[in-house]
Protein backbone atom coordinates (compact mmCIF):
# COMPACT_ATOMS: atom_id res chain seq x y z
CA UNK A 1 0.00 0.00 0.00
CA UNK A 2 1.38 3.38 -0.95
CA UNK A 3 0.57 5.80 1.82
CA UNK A 4 3.53 8.12 1.21
CA UNK A 5 1.24 10.97 0.18
CA UNK A 6 -0.70 10.67 3.42
CA UNK A 7 2.48 10.49 5.50
CA UNK A 8 3.91 13.56 3.75
CA UNK A 9 0.66 15.41 4.44
CA UNK A 10 0.76 14.56 8.16
CA UNK A 11 4.39 15.53 8.23
CA UNK A 12 3.68 18.97 6.80
CA UNK A 13 0.87 19.43 9.26
CA UNK A 14 3.11 18.55 12.22
CA UNK A 15 5.85 20.88 11.01
CA UNK A 16 3.35 23.70 10.50
CA UNK A 17 1.67 23.10 13.84
CA UNK A 18 5.04 23.08 15.58
CA UNK A 19 6.10 26.33 13.95
CA UNK A 20 2.78 27.96 14.88
CA UNK A 21 3.06 26.73 18.48
CA UNK A 22 6.64 27.95 18.80
CA UNK A 23 5.77 31.39 17.45
CA UNK A 24 2.84 31.69 19.88
CA UNK A 25 4.93 30.66 22.89
CA UNK A 26 7.70 33.07 21.93
CA UNK A 27 5.17 35.83 21.35
CA UNK A 28 3.66 35.23 24.77
CA UNK A 29 7.10 35.42 26.29
CA UNK A 30 6.95 31.87 27.67
CA UNK A 31 9.98 30.76 25.69
CA UNK A 32 12.63 32.28 23.52
CA UNK A 33 14.01 30.82 20.33
CA UNK A 34 17.38 30.72 22.08
CA UNK A 35 16.05 28.46 24.82
CA UNK A 36 14.57 26.07 22.27
CA UNK A 37 17.81 26.01 20.26
CA UNK A 38 19.75 25.36 23.45
CA UNK A 39 17.64 22.35 24.46
CA UNK A 40 17.83 20.83 20.97
CA UNK A 41 21.59 21.31 20.94
CA UNK A 42 21.92 19.77 24.40
CA UNK A 43 20.37 16.50 23.23
CA UNK A 44 22.13 16.57 19.86
CA UNK A 45 25.57 17.17 21.33
CA UNK A 46 25.88 16.71 25.06
CA UNK A 47 23.48 14.12 26.44
CA UNK A 48 23.82 10.68 24.93
CA UNK A 49 24.92 7.12 25.60
CA UNK A 50 28.52 8.27 26.03
CA UNK A 51 27.49 9.36 29.54
CA UNK A 52 26.30 5.85 30.35
CA UNK A 53 29.41 4.35 28.75
CA UNK A 54 31.60 6.38 31.10
CA UNK A 55 29.58 5.12 34.08
CA UNK A 56 29.97 1.50 32.92
CA UNK A 57 33.70 1.84 32.23
CA UNK A 58 34.25 3.36 35.67
CA UNK A 59 32.28 0.53 37.31
CA UNK A 60 34.38 -2.07 35.46
CA UNK A 61 37.59 -0.32 36.50
CA UNK A 62 36.82 0.54 40.10
CA UNK A 63 35.12 -2.12 42.29
CA UNK A 64 34.36 0.47 44.95
CA UNK A 65 32.57 2.67 42.43
CA UNK A 66 30.65 -0.35 41.15
CA UNK A 67 29.46 -1.13 44.66
CA UNK A 68 28.27 2.47 45.11
CA UNK A 69 26.63 2.42 41.67
CA UNK A 70 24.60 -0.70 42.44
CA UNK A 71 23.66 0.60 45.89
CA UNK A 72 22.63 4.10 44.84
CA UNK A 73 22.76 4.64 41.08
CA UNK A 74 21.65 8.27 41.22
CA UNK A 75 24.44 9.32 43.58
CA UNK A 76 27.18 7.34 41.83
CA UNK A 77 26.14 8.68 38.43
CA UNK A 78 26.13 12.21 39.85
CA UNK A 79 29.77 11.66 40.89
CA UNK A 80 30.62 11.67 37.19
CA UNK A 81 28.62 14.85 36.65
CA UNK A 82 25.52 13.30 35.09
CA UNK A 83 22.05 13.68 36.46
CA UNK A 84 18.45 13.77 35.45
CA UNK A 85 16.90 17.18 34.87
CA UNK A 86 13.62 15.84 36.21
CA UNK A 87 15.23 14.47 39.33
CA UNK A 88 14.44 10.87 38.45
CA UNK A 89 16.23 8.27 40.50
CA UNK A 90 18.29 5.83 38.51
CA UNK A 91 18.55 2.18 39.46
CA UNK A 92 21.44 0.22 37.93
CA UNK A 93 20.95 -3.50 37.20
CA UNK A 94 24.00 -5.72 36.90
CA UNK A 95 24.07 -8.36 34.18
CA UNK A 96 25.97 -11.51 35.07
CA UNK A 97 26.57 -14.87 33.36
CA UNK A 98 23.44 -16.21 35.07
CA UNK A 99 21.07 -13.20 35.18
CA UNK A 100 20.26 -10.92 32.25
CA UNK A 101 18.29 -7.67 32.71
CA UNK A 102 16.41 -5.84 29.97
CA UNK A 103 14.48 -2.57 30.26
CA UNK A 104 11.20 -1.40 28.69
CA UNK A 105 8.34 1.00 29.35
CA UNK A 106 5.12 -0.66 28.25
CA UNK A 107 2.84 2.31 29.09
CA UNK A 108 4.80 5.06 27.34
CA UNK A 109 8.53 5.29 26.64
CA UNK A 110 10.28 6.09 29.93
CA UNK A 111 14.04 5.92 29.45
CA UNK A 112 17.09 7.09 31.45
CA UNK A 113 17.74 10.22 29.38
CA UNK A 114 20.54 11.55 31.57
CA UNK A 115 22.75 8.53 30.92
CA UNK A 116 21.53 7.24 27.54
CA UNK A 117 20.13 10.34 25.81
CA UNK A 118 16.90 10.09 23.83
CA UNK A 119 15.58 6.58 23.12
CA UNK A 120 15.90 4.96 19.69
CA UNK A 121 12.70 4.47 17.69
CA UNK A 122 12.59 0.73 18.29
CA UNK A 123 12.48 1.29 22.05
CA UNK A 124 9.37 3.43 21.55
CA UNK A 125 7.81 1.01 19.04
CA UNK A 126 4.55 -0.77 19.77
CA UNK A 127 6.25 -4.07 18.91
CA UNK A 128 8.98 -3.72 21.55
CA UNK A 129 6.65 -2.32 24.21
CA UNK A 130 4.07 -5.06 23.75
CA UNK A 131 6.35 -8.04 23.24
CA UNK A 132 9.40 -7.85 25.47
CA UNK A 133 7.44 -8.43 28.69
CA UNK A 134 5.72 -11.48 27.24
CA UNK A 135 8.47 -13.08 25.16
CA UNK A 136 11.83 -11.57 26.10
CA UNK A 137 13.84 -14.50 24.71
CA UNK A 138 12.19 -14.23 21.31
CA UNK A 139 12.69 -10.46 21.29
CA UNK A 140 16.36 -10.73 22.28
CA UNK A 141 16.89 -13.30 19.51
CA UNK A 142 15.64 -10.65 17.07
CA UNK A 143 18.46 -8.50 18.42
CA UNK A 144 20.82 -11.43 17.69
CA UNK A 145 21.16 -12.18 21.37
CA UNK A 146 20.44 -15.86 21.93
CA UNK A 147 20.64 -16.52 25.67
CA UNK A 148 20.95 -20.00 27.10
CA UNK A 149 17.85 -21.41 28.81
CA UNK A 150 19.90 -21.54 32.01
CA UNK A 151 20.21 -17.73 32.03
CA UNK A 152 17.41 -16.05 33.93
CA UNK A 153 15.86 -13.06 32.16
CA UNK A 154 14.49 -10.18 34.21
CA UNK A 155 12.44 -7.61 32.31
CA UNK A 156 12.06 -4.24 34.06
CA UNK A 157 8.93 -2.32 33.09
CA UNK A 158 9.67 1.32 33.99
CA UNK A 159 6.19 2.19 35.19
CA UNK A 160 7.05 4.76 37.90
CA UNK A 161 9.40 7.75 38.06
CA UNK A 162 12.43 5.53 38.59
CA UNK A 163 14.68 4.94 35.61
CA UNK A 164 16.63 1.77 34.92
CA UNK A 165 20.02 1.31 33.31
CA UNK A 166 21.79 -2.01 32.75
CA UNK A 167 25.41 -2.54 33.74
CA UNK A 168 26.54 -5.00 31.05
CA UNK A 169 29.14 -7.72 31.60
CA UNK A 170 32.72 -6.76 30.88
CA UNK A 171 33.71 -8.76 27.80
CA UNK A 172 36.38 -11.43 28.03
CA UNK A 173 39.62 -10.27 26.47
CA UNK A 174 39.28 -6.68 27.72
CA UNK A 175 41.16 -7.28 30.97
CA UNK A 176 44.05 -5.04 29.97
CA UNK A 177 41.97 -2.19 28.60
CA UNK A 178 42.27 1.22 30.21
CA UNK A 179 39.12 2.96 31.40
CA UNK A 180 39.25 5.22 28.33
CA UNK A 181 39.46 2.20 26.03
CA UNK A 182 36.58 0.52 27.85
CA UNK A 183 34.36 3.57 27.31
CA UNK A 184 34.62 3.03 23.55
CA UNK A 185 33.41 -0.58 23.85
CA UNK A 186 30.15 0.17 25.63
CA UNK A 187 27.09 0.34 23.40
CA UNK A 188 23.73 1.95 24.03
CA UNK A 189 21.92 -1.32 23.40
CA UNK A 190 24.00 -3.12 26.03
CA UNK A 191 22.83 -0.57 28.62
CA UNK A 192 19.18 -1.19 27.67
CA UNK A 193 19.85 -4.91 27.91
CA UNK A 194 19.22 -6.01 24.32
CA UNK A 195 22.88 -6.68 23.55
CA UNK A 196 26.08 -7.99 25.07
CA UNK A 197 29.38 -6.29 24.52
CA UNK A 198 31.86 -7.96 22.24
CA UNK A 199 35.40 -7.02 21.41
CA UNK A 200 35.88 -5.79 17.85
CA UNK A 201 37.13 -8.60 15.59
CA UNK A 202 40.87 -8.45 15.21
CA UNK B 1 -7.52 3.92 31.93
CA UNK B 2 -7.68 0.67 30.02
CA UNK B 3 -6.42 2.40 26.89
CA UNK B 4 -4.51 1.62 23.72
CA UNK B 5 -1.29 2.92 25.34
CA UNK B 6 -1.30 0.00 27.81
CA UNK B 7 0.45 -2.35 25.40
CA UNK B 8 2.35 -4.78 27.60
CA UNK B 9 1.64 -8.32 26.40
CA UNK B 10 -0.50 -7.40 23.40
CA UNK B 11 -0.22 -9.52 20.27
CA UNK B 12 -0.11 -8.39 16.69
CA UNK B 13 2.50 -5.64 16.41
CA UNK B 14 4.92 -7.76 14.42
CA UNK B 15 8.72 -7.77 14.43
CA UNK B 16 10.81 -5.02 15.99
CA UNK B 17 12.10 -2.77 13.25
CA UNK B 18 15.50 -1.23 13.88
CA UNK B 19 16.94 1.62 11.89
CA UNK B 20 20.65 1.60 11.11
CA UNK B 21 22.42 4.84 12.07
CA UNK B 22 19.19 6.38 13.19
CA UNK B 23 19.30 10.17 13.46
CA UNK B 24 18.33 11.71 16.81
CA UNK B 25 15.49 13.56 15.11
CA UNK B 26 13.96 12.48 11.80
CA UNK B 27 12.64 16.01 11.13
CA UNK B 28 13.73 19.35 12.56
CA UNK B 29 10.26 19.99 14.05
CA UNK B 30 10.69 16.97 16.34
CA UNK B 31 13.57 18.66 18.15
CA UNK B 32 11.49 21.83 18.52
CA UNK B 33 8.64 19.79 20.04
CA UNK B 34 11.01 18.10 22.48
CA UNK B 35 12.46 21.46 23.55
CA UNK B 36 9.05 23.10 23.92
CA UNK B 37 7.84 20.16 25.99
CA UNK B 38 10.85 20.22 28.26
CA UNK B 39 11.27 23.99 28.58
CA UNK B 40 7.81 25.58 28.52
CA UNK B 41 7.19 26.69 32.11
CA UNK B 42 3.54 25.68 32.12
CA UNK B 43 2.53 22.37 33.71
CA UNK B 44 0.06 20.33 31.69
CA UNK B 45 -3.24 19.99 33.57
CA UNK B 46 -3.81 16.29 34.26
CA UNK B 47 -0.33 15.45 33.01
CA UNK B 48 1.27 14.98 29.64
CA UNK B 49 0.84 11.21 29.61
CA UNK B 50 -2.83 11.49 30.41
CA UNK B 51 -3.39 13.64 27.31
CA UNK B 52 -1.62 11.06 25.17
CA UNK B 53 -3.59 8.18 26.68
CA UNK B 54 -6.84 9.99 25.96
CA UNK B 55 -6.11 10.29 22.25
CA UNK B 56 -8.53 8.44 20.01
CA UNK B 57 -7.00 4.94 19.70
CA UNK B 58 -6.71 5.14 15.90
CA UNK B 59 -5.04 8.54 16.20
CA UNK B 60 -2.70 7.19 18.89
CA UNK B 61 -1.62 4.25 16.73
CA UNK B 62 -1.06 6.32 13.59
CA UNK B 63 0.82 9.14 15.32
CA UNK B 64 4.57 9.17 15.73
CA UNK B 65 6.19 9.66 19.14
CA UNK B 66 6.74 13.39 18.67
CA UNK B 67 3.29 13.88 17.11
CA UNK B 68 1.88 12.52 20.37
CA UNK B 69 4.03 14.94 22.35
CA UNK B 70 2.93 17.84 20.16
CA UNK B 71 -0.71 16.88 20.63
CA UNK B 72 -0.24 16.64 24.40
CA UNK B 73 1.62 19.96 24.68
CA UNK B 74 -0.98 21.83 22.62
CA UNK B 75 -3.90 20.33 24.52
CA UNK B 76 -2.14 21.12 27.81
CA UNK B 77 -1.55 24.75 26.87
CA UNK B 78 -5.15 25.15 25.75
CA UNK B 79 -6.42 23.52 28.96
CA UNK B 80 -4.14 25.79 31.00
CA UNK B 81 -5.64 28.81 29.27
CA UNK B 82 -2.34 29.88 27.72
CA UNK B 83 -3.61 29.68 24.13
CA UNK B 84 -6.76 28.80 22.23
CA UNK B 85 -7.39 26.43 19.36
CA UNK B 86 -8.28 29.50 17.33
CA UNK B 87 -4.89 31.14 18.09
CA UNK B 88 -3.21 28.05 16.76
CA UNK B 89 -5.38 27.67 13.65
CA UNK B 90 -4.93 31.35 12.80
CA UNK B 91 -1.19 31.13 13.16
CA UNK B 92 -1.03 27.92 11.10
CA UNK B 93 -3.06 29.60 8.36
CA UNK B 94 -0.65 32.55 8.40
CA UNK B 95 2.37 30.29 7.91
CA UNK B 96 0.54 28.16 5.34
CA UNK B 97 -0.26 31.21 3.23
CA UNK B 98 3.00 33.01 3.93
CA UNK B 99 5.71 30.42 4.41
CA UNK B 100 8.34 33.15 4.74
CA UNK B 101 6.43 35.15 7.35
CA UNK B 102 8.57 36.25 10.23
CA UNK B 103 7.60 35.07 13.69
CA UNK B 104 5.85 37.99 15.36
CA UNK B 105 7.43 38.84 18.70
CA UNK B 106 5.59 40.97 21.21
CA UNK B 107 7.09 40.14 24.56
CA UNK B 108 5.17 41.32 27.57
CA UNK B 109 6.90 40.01 30.68
CA UNK B 110 4.28 41.31 33.12
CA UNK B 111 1.48 39.52 31.32
CA UNK B 112 3.56 36.36 31.22
CA UNK B 113 4.12 36.40 34.95
CA UNK B 114 0.41 36.87 35.59
CA UNK B 115 -0.40 34.08 33.16
CA UNK B 116 2.01 31.73 34.89
CA UNK B 117 0.63 32.49 38.31
CA UNK B 118 -2.84 31.73 37.00
CA UNK B 119 -2.09 28.56 35.08
CA UNK B 120 0.42 26.89 37.37
CA UNK B 121 -1.41 24.47 39.66
CA UNK B 122 -0.46 24.51 43.29
CA UNK B 123 1.69 21.41 43.34
CA UNK B 124 3.08 21.01 46.85
CA UNK B 125 6.67 19.91 47.15
CA UNK B 126 7.15 16.41 48.55
CA UNK B 127 7.66 16.63 52.27
CA UNK B 128 9.62 14.43 54.57
CA UNK B 129 7.03 12.06 55.89
CA UNK B 130 7.13 9.33 58.44
CA UNK B 131 5.35 6.52 56.67
CA UNK B 132 6.09 2.94 57.61
CA UNK B 133 6.10 0.59 54.63
CA UNK B 134 3.60 -2.20 55.10
CA UNK B 135 5.64 -4.72 53.12
CA UNK B 136 9.24 -5.77 53.21
CA UNK B 137 11.60 -7.62 50.93
CA UNK B 138 10.54 -11.20 50.38
CA UNK B 139 6.85 -10.64 51.15
CA UNK B 140 4.33 -12.33 48.89
CA UNK B 141 1.83 -9.80 47.52
CA UNK B 142 -1.03 -9.65 45.06
CA UNK B 143 -1.52 -6.66 42.79
CA UNK B 144 -5.00 -5.21 42.94
CA UNK B 145 -7.38 -5.79 40.09
CA UNK B 146 -8.26 -2.14 39.52
CA UNK B 147 -9.67 -0.55 36.37
CA UNK B 148 -9.70 3.22 36.93
CA UNK B 149 -10.93 5.34 34.03
CA UNK B 150 -8.25 7.97 34.74
CA UNK B 151 -4.47 7.77 34.54
CA UNK B 152 -2.81 4.84 36.31
CA UNK B 153 0.69 3.37 36.25
CA UNK B 154 -0.45 -0.18 36.94
CA UNK B 155 -0.48 -1.95 33.56
CA UNK B 156 -3.34 -4.30 32.77
CA UNK B 157 -1.13 -7.34 32.32
CA UNK B 158 0.06 -7.04 35.92
CA UNK B 159 -3.28 -6.67 37.70
CA UNK B 160 -4.58 -9.32 40.07
CA UNK B 161 -1.26 -11.19 39.93
CA UNK B 162 0.86 -12.73 42.66
CA UNK B 163 4.42 -11.54 43.10
CA UNK B 164 7.24 -11.00 45.55
CA UNK B 165 8.59 -7.74 46.94
CA UNK B 166 12.27 -7.46 46.01
CA UNK B 167 13.04 -3.89 47.01
CA UNK B 168 11.69 -0.87 48.88
CA UNK B 169 12.61 2.37 47.11
CA UNK B 170 11.25 4.99 49.51
CA UNK B 171 8.21 7.26 49.56
CA UNK B 172 6.93 8.53 46.21
CA UNK B 173 3.84 10.37 45.04
CA UNK B 174 1.24 8.10 43.48
CA UNK B 175 0.70 9.30 39.90
CA UNK B 176 -2.79 7.92 39.40
CA UNK B 177 -5.58 10.40 38.74
CA UNK B 178 -7.77 8.73 41.33
CA UNK B 179 -6.61 8.34 44.90
CA UNK B 180 -8.00 5.06 46.27
CA UNK B 181 -10.67 5.76 48.91
CA UNK B 182 -8.73 4.00 51.66
CA UNK B 183 -5.66 6.21 51.05
CA UNK B 184 -5.21 9.40 53.05
CA UNK B 185 -2.24 10.62 51.00
CA UNK B 186 -0.59 10.32 47.61
CA UNK B 187 2.72 9.80 49.37
CA UNK B 188 3.20 6.08 49.48
CA UNK B 189 5.92 3.49 49.79
CA UNK B 190 7.16 2.35 46.39
CA UNK B 191 8.42 -1.21 45.91
CA UNK B 192 9.97 -3.34 43.21
CA UNK B 193 7.82 -6.45 42.78
CA UNK B 194 8.82 -9.52 40.85
CA UNK B 195 6.20 -11.43 38.87
CA UNK B 196 7.22 -14.79 37.43
CA UNK B 197 6.51 -15.14 33.73
CA UNK B 198 4.20 -18.13 34.32
CA UNK B 199 2.04 -16.04 36.69
CA UNK B 200 1.59 -13.40 33.98
CA UNK B 201 1.42 -15.50 30.84
CA UNK B 202 0.35 -18.95 31.98
CA UNK B 203 1.41 -21.93 29.93
CA UNK B 204 2.69 -19.71 27.10
CA UNK B 205 5.37 -18.16 29.35
CA UNK B 206 8.99 -18.52 28.32
CA UNK B 207 11.29 -20.47 30.63
CA UNK B 208 13.18 -18.82 33.45
CA UNK B 209 11.99 -15.27 33.12
CA UNK B 210 10.25 -12.69 35.27
CA UNK B 211 8.95 -9.14 34.98
CA UNK B 212 9.73 -6.51 37.61
CA UNK B 213 7.40 -3.56 38.14
CA UNK B 214 7.42 -0.55 40.45
CA UNK B 215 4.43 -0.76 42.74
CA UNK B 216 3.00 1.91 44.98
CA UNK B 217 1.64 0.41 48.17
CA UNK B 218 -2.00 1.04 47.20
CA UNK B 219 -1.47 -1.24 44.17
CA UNK B 220 -0.77 -4.16 46.47
CA UNK B 221 -2.46 -6.38 49.00
CA UNK B 222 -0.94 -9.10 51.18
CA UNK B 223 -1.05 -12.58 49.66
Amino acid sequence: MDNSREVAQTETDAALRTRALESLLVEKGLLTTDIIDEVVQKYEQDVGPLNGAKVVARAWSDPDYKRRLLEDGTAAIAELGFGDAHGSKIVVLENTPSVHHVVVCTLCSCYPWSVLGLPPSWYKSYAYRSRVVREPRAVLREFDLDLLDSVEIRVWDSNSDLRYMVLPERPAGAEDYTEEQLVLLVTRDSMIGVAKIELPAK
Amino acid sequence: MDGIHDMGGMHGFGPIIREENEPLFHHPWEGRVLAMTVATPVPIPGGSRNNIENMDPAHYLSSSYYEKWLHSRIKGLIDAGVLTQEDLETRMALFRDHPNAETPVHPNPTAVREELKRSRPANPLPQQVDIQPQFSRGDRVRSRNIHPTGHTRLPRYARGKYGTVTNFYGIYNLQDAELPTECATRQQPLYAVRFDAAELWGSTAETKSAVYLDMWESYLEPA
